[in-house]
């Protein structure tokens, strides 16, 4: 008798002590599910394919560390293991914060010095992928390029990428920038369109990429906009900012902050507008596939499911259309700055 | 939890989507009365449409 009491008993204590905890365990997951998300949206020193938590095995590919602290540091980010291990380089270590993911300077039990922060020049996930897009698209591009060679109708790949270039000359350039000026231009637009688009498309895989997602490569591409725009601007551009024709001299003088604003603010709007687009995106895709299988019931799963599914493909149209976005916006700047006085 | 600026963000994306919805509205009109005129159409409206998104966005960042 007493032994069949005591696990009742233990039973019962069980399921309060399970009561009171499943508002915080749900608390729990929800924060739990949100930083998982997040975490996939962001940048690592590591290629990690698929992670087991609960005994913090991680199947993927360690990346090389550059780091500058007084005199530069490499090494392999296995020796981070995942912000469990302190890295020993030089005499110096270092810790893999995994709160912001971000590496410090420590001691050498790990303790962490806030204001020591090294200049961190690794090779992460995302500039391992940009690096691989480029070759991706150098040796695409070369292979089509020699297939006209041969004659003019297109083989192979180019049969697929022939209507694209065309119709980034015919709807995007021509028509924004001029039949003459945009020859020059013509090489930007197509490696922006096709960089951005494949590396949404790269986003779309499993693979947790996110790299047009991430601020840094935005506004790197951005910036090249606005240096193009800025150096190739010809004395109409200039003269449209500095002393606008067709207003009275007032005006004139009011609308030269205006429009010096207005050439930051371009590029800085492309810049916010991919990365923004992108993240959510990801984000959105990221909290669907967490509902799926945070619920405990076949119908509210299948209908995430279905639910992920249609936002996939709408996210395969947005990273086209923020791939066409980009180029077309880019294309109307560059026409602003190349417009002749024939064009008004 | 409850934040002033959660309130902002939700007036942002109330104006960017009336404003978005507007764009695509009217140019369905316009598609709608000319038919041949849909690539122009289309492409205006993705332009508006994107500078009024950039402008949300950059809304959004702020609040």
């Amino acid at each position: 008798m007493a032994v069949n009491a005591n696990p009742h008993e233990e039973e019962e204590h069980n399921d309060s002590a399970i009561e009171r905890s499943e508002e915080e365990q749900a608390a729990y997951d929800k924060a739990k599910n949100g930083e998982y998300v997040i975490h996939h949206t962001k940048d690592s020193h590591d290629f990690g394919f698929v992670t087991n938590e609960s005994e913090n095995k991680h199947y993927g590919f360690s990346l090389p560390v550059i780091l500058y602290d007084e005199g530069f540091h490499f090494f392999s980010s296995s020796s981070f293991d995942h912000g469990h291990k302190v890295a020993k380089s030089d005499g110096k270590y270092f810790k893999l914060n995994s709160h912001d993911a971000k590496i410090y300077r420590c001691d050498e039990y790990g303790e962490i010095y806030e204001s020591l922060k090294p200049w961190d020049f690794s090779i992460t996930k995302n500039v391992i992928v940009t690096f691989l897009m480029c070759l991706l698209m150098f040796l695409l591009f070369r292979g089509i390029a020699k297939s006209y060679r041969t004659g003019l109708a297109p083989t192979g790949a180019a049969k697929f990428f022939e209507p694209i270039v065309v119709f980034i000359r015919d709807e995007i350039a021509v028509p924004n920038i001029g039949e003459k000026q945009s020859k020059k231009y013509m090489a930007y637009l197509l490696t922006v369109f096709f960089f951005i688009w494949f590396l949404n498309l790269a986003g779309m895989t499993p693979l947790g990429i996110n790299v047009t997602g991430n601020l840094a490569l935005t506004a790197a591409l951005a910036l090249i906009t606005f240096i193009i725009t800025t150096f190739t601007g010809n004395k109409n551009y200039w003269m449209h900012i500095f002393w606008m024709p067709g207003v009275p001299v007032p005006m004139k003088i009011i609308l030269i902050p205006i429009e010096l604003i207005g050439m930051v603010v371009k590029p800085f709007a492309l810049m916010i507008r991919l990365y923004a687009n992108m993240l959510a995106g990801h984000v959105v895709l990221g909290m669907l596939i967490v509902a799926v299988y945070s619920f405990e019931n076949y119908f509210a799963s299948g209908a995430f499911l279905g639910l992920t599914f249609f936002m996939n493909i709408i996210e395969l149209l947005v990273a086209l259309l923020q791939a066409y976005i980009f180029t077309m916006l880019t294309a109307l700047y560059f026409g602003a700055a190349s417009a002749t006085a024939e064009h008004h | 939890m409850m934040d002033v600026s959660m309130i902002g963000a939700g007036l942002i994306v109330i104006g960017v989507g009336i404003g978005i919805g507007r764009i695509g509205g009217s140019a369905m009109d316009a598609i709608a009365r000319q038919p041949e005129a849909t690539n122009k159409i289309q492409t205006a409206m993705l332009i508006a449409a994107a500078l009024i998104e950039g402008i949300g966005f950059a809304a959004l960042f702020a609040a």
